[in-house]
């Protein structure tokens, strides 16, 4: 018997082995990943830019509600967005809470963000969820999948500043 | 010896690995989106300006007149931000000698927060409480992170919005400091 050629085969058949479980095992955490999202991209609770500047064109305008930086917001901001503030911080979380109190649960709401990518904004999932346990029945996320700059401004979408 | 199925074990490990790999790489790009755009349009030279960073020094741009400047608008509360400190930092550490240097323009960070993040990081360059009036100085920052690369020209080469992809700002970095003025 040759010793090495049969250790070689062992190994290469347990690399192979744990190669495949490592392949399945990431394939499903990564879907797992992706159906806890409360906010996929595609979904009904998300909006498009292009639809969003749409709607402020119409005779009932959403209310729309930035839950970002101030900074980007003093930069440019979706015409009439109300400044809300980061809603990762606390302060911005109970910010939030009191302007949602003065509204109607079935009023048109819209929340945007765009500090950074979609997928790592802090502010847009808790803002959802906290007017979703609020009640709020009409309430939709501004999808802006980079940024605000590159997914509003920069396609030429209409731009206030000022805080 | 017949090393046929040793071949075809081979194989199938070389399969999986790929598979792994296959898998990974996609995610990977799934998860980052549009990471890196680089505009190269509009060659402008840095503004003139002056600031105070985290430990109490006074920069000027002008002070950096032939040197390759990365200024990377940042948070600590923000994940793919942070993500790229220890990039800079590295980047910082390889390349400083041969006049690079990286400042990082905070932006919208709580005070204590940014103290605690930039110790625990041990970030080896400056680091300025970013404002309104930063970020028009340079176009307008609508995003994070965004970093700008600045030549020895002091022209500003190079705008990443989003994650950058470090191996495409090495390159500029290098490139740049090959570079005479």
């Amino acid at each position: 018997m040759n010793i090495p050629s049969v250790l070689s085969r062992s190994l290469v058949f347990h690399v192979s082995i744990f190669a495949v479980i490592a392949a399945v095992g990431f394939a499903l955490a990564q879907d797992a990943a992706k159906q806890e999202d409360p906010l996929p991209p595609g979904s009904t609770q998300v909006m498009q830019s292009e639809e969003l500047a749409q709607a402020l064109k119409g005779e009932r305008k959403p209310v729309v509600l930035y839950v970002g930086p101030k900074s980007i917001y003093a930069q440019a901001h979706v015409p009439g967005a109300e400044n809300i503030g980061p809603v990762a911080r606390p302060e911005g979380m109970e910010k939030l809470r009191a302007r949602a109190a003065s509204l109607a649960k079935d009023s048109p709401v819209v929340i945007y963000c765009g500090c950074c990518a979609w997928d790592h904004c802090p502010n847009v999932r808790p803002a959802y969820a906290e007017l979703k346990k609020a009640g709020f029945t009409n309430v939709r996320v501004l999808y802006l999948e980079s940024s605000f700059g590159t997914n509003w401004k920069d396609k030429g979408l209409p731009v206030a500043t000022g805080e | 010896m017949n090393r046929r199925p040793a071949i075809r074990n081979l194989l199938i490990a070389l399969t999986a690995l790929c598979l792994v790999l296959g898998i990974y790489l996609v995610a990977h790009r799934r998860g980052q989106h549009n990471s890196v755009r680089s505009s190269r349009d509009g060659l402008r030279n840095v503004p003139n300006l002056s600031f105070t960073d985290l430990n109490g020094n006074s920069i000027h741009t002008a002070d950096y007149r032939n040197k390759v400047v990365l200024i990377n608008f940042w948070a600590a509360w923000c994940v793919p931000c942070a993500d790229e400190v220890p990039q800079f930092v590295g980047l910082q550490k390889k390349y400083q000698g041969q006049g690079l240097q990286v400042i990082g323009f905070s932006v919208d960070d709580d005070a204590q927060e940014l103290q605690s993040f930039y110790r625990k990081y041990q970030m080896n360059y400056p680091v300025v409480a970013s404002d309104i009036k930063l970020a028009d100085a340079f176009g307008g920052v609508l995003g994070l992170p965004t970093t700008f690369v600045i030549g020895r020209d002091s022209r500003i080469h190079t705008k990443h919005n989003g994650a950058t992809d470090f191996s495409v700002l090495e390159r500029e970095v290098v490139a740049l400091l090959a570079a005479q003025n």
